[in-house]
């Protein structure tokens, strides 16, 4: 990676374990976007984006289509729709059918912007009980991007980050401890 | 299809392909969404080169109408966002019902379950028989489906939790009947809604409306289009009609904004000049 454009973290159950412990570690001057696509209910509430407010120094917030990606600033999907990068570096949101069972799937997001941010991009899969993510890890090394992975072992739920280790050959594999030095040196 | 600038190079030639042979304009269109369909389709079709899906797109009419039904989206519910038909219901809809004739436009229905979740609440107010409803979509397919008035089985328990958590009065069970695979909704429901096909894109203005419902449709337009769209509905609406969007769009930036007046805590618009 020359430099890094872009983190995308994907997390299902078990994920806001891993992010809780990291989060508050991340340097708040992070000089690229990170974007947050973790399967949940849908529903009105701002529950989520209270609670990762509380835990990091990066700005923090739901993304609303066409946004513009900014550094600093940690973007949460919203529940209900994929979330993909178009190549002026916005978002743009998309209501089509769930993949994997997830809208928004991990998959989807992974691969928009593995095309998008090629070698400057890295992503990273977090704890999880389904196969989303491993596909859009996949493309990630393809295009010549990072891929970090969490340990399984550390995992609540390990199914995720296991599968993904099986099929694909992650540049890391990382305890939530070690998570935030890794992005702070990526920096 | 390998590289990422390759690959936005041959949907662009697709897409001028698309506008050239059949006059659908997707020039308009946010390209990253439209891009995955497109080469979703190019891997499900098992094409062995690029060359051989453009020639059939050019060429085969009716294969140009899967591709026109594969990148168009067509994912609906019933009752979708129930938060949102609460408020139509015990907001919205009693207003229009002062009076004595109620348009009402559902542009881009896909297949139609929108369409139906507004009539069964007209309904229930007591205002169906004085309503008519537009059901419009750029895809003659889903049109012809939307008119059919089935849904699946498998939805059946989706929707009868969104019916119940928007506020409908009755039992959901009571607006169709099952038969095999699919439920047919009640018949009145479907004599009050006309449809049609209507491209936001190209077509203009065909009536005027107390309300617009066009929900995740804009999502998939650049700022461009959804701004000659928002133009089209400003100019279909009569005064102090509402213009109901998805959960994630907005009226905010377009140039007709200054005409409209945002209800609280909904993505519903009121034309108040």
């Amino acid at each position: 990676m020359k430099h890094c454009e872009a983190l995308v973290i994907g997390g299902s159950a078990g994920s806001l374990d891993a992010l809780l412990k990291m989060l508050p570690g991340l340097s708040a001057a992070l000089p690229f976007p990170t974007i947050l696509v973790l399967h949940r209910k849908p529903g009105k509430d701002n529950i989520l984006t209270n609670l990762l407010t509380a835990k990091t120094s990066l700005n923090v917030k739901e993304i609303e289509e066409k946004e513009t990606l900014m550094p600093a600033t940690l973007y949460i999907a919203p529940p209900n729709y994929h979330l993909l990068i178009e190549n002026d570096r916005s978002f743009s949101l998309d209501a089509s059918e769930k993949v994997n069972f997830s809208r928004p799937s991990i998959d989807v997001t992974f691969e928009s912007a593995a095309e998008v941010f090629g070698e400057n991009l890295a992503c990273l899969l977090l704890s999880g009980a389904n196969s989303d993510g491993t596909l859009g890890l996949k493309a990630v090394k393809e295009n010549g991007g990072i891929a970090l992975v969490q340990n399984p072992s550390s995992a609540v739920v390990n199914f995720m980050p296991q599968y993904a280790l099986d099929h694909v050959s992650a540049d890391a594999v990382l305890d939530p401890s070690q998570m935030a030095d890794y992005i702070n040196k990526m920096a | 299809m390998k590289s990422s600038e390759h690959n936005d190079e041959l949907i662009e030639i697709l897409l001028s392909d698309v506008l050239e042979v059949y006059g659908y304009d997707f020039t308009g269109y946010s390209r990253a969404s439209l891009k995955r369909r497109i080469l979703r389709l190019y891997e499900m079709d098992k094409f062995v080169s690029f060359a051989e899906y453009r020639y059939k797109i050019r060429t085969e009419p009716g294969y140009f109408k899967r591709f026109l039904e594969e990148i168009t989206i067509n994912v609906t519910e019933m009752f979708r966002d129930p938060a949102f038909y609460k408020t139509l219901r015990t907001e919205i809809l009693p207003r229009l019902g002062t009076y004595p004739f109620i348009r009402i436009w559902v542009a881009g229905c896909s297949t139609g379950e929108e369409a139906y979740s507004v009539a069964i609440f007209l309904k229930e107010l007591n205002l169906l028989h004085k309503s008519l409803i537009y059901a419009t979509d750029i895809n003659s397919e889903v049109v012809a489906t939307a008119s059919q008035a089935m849904i699946p089985l498998n939805k059946i328990k989706l929707y009868t939790e969104n019916y119940i958590a928007a506020g409908g009065s009755d039992q959901f069970v009571n607006y169709y009947t099952a038969n095999y695979s699919l439920g047919k909704l009640r018949d009145e429901l479907k004599s009050k809604i006309i449809f049609s096909t209507h491209n936001l894109v190209t077509d203009n203005s065909f009536n005027e409306f107390q309300l617009i419902l066009c929900r995740n449709v804009l999502i998939y337009f650049d700022r461009a289009l959804q701004n000659k769209v928002f133009e089209l509905f400003n100019s279909s609406l009569e005064k102090f009609g509402y213009l109901a969007l998805g959960t994630k769009e907005t009226l905010d930036f377009s140039s007709v904004a200054k005409n409209f007046e945002r209800l609280k805590g909904e993505k519903i618009w009121r034309k108040i000049h």
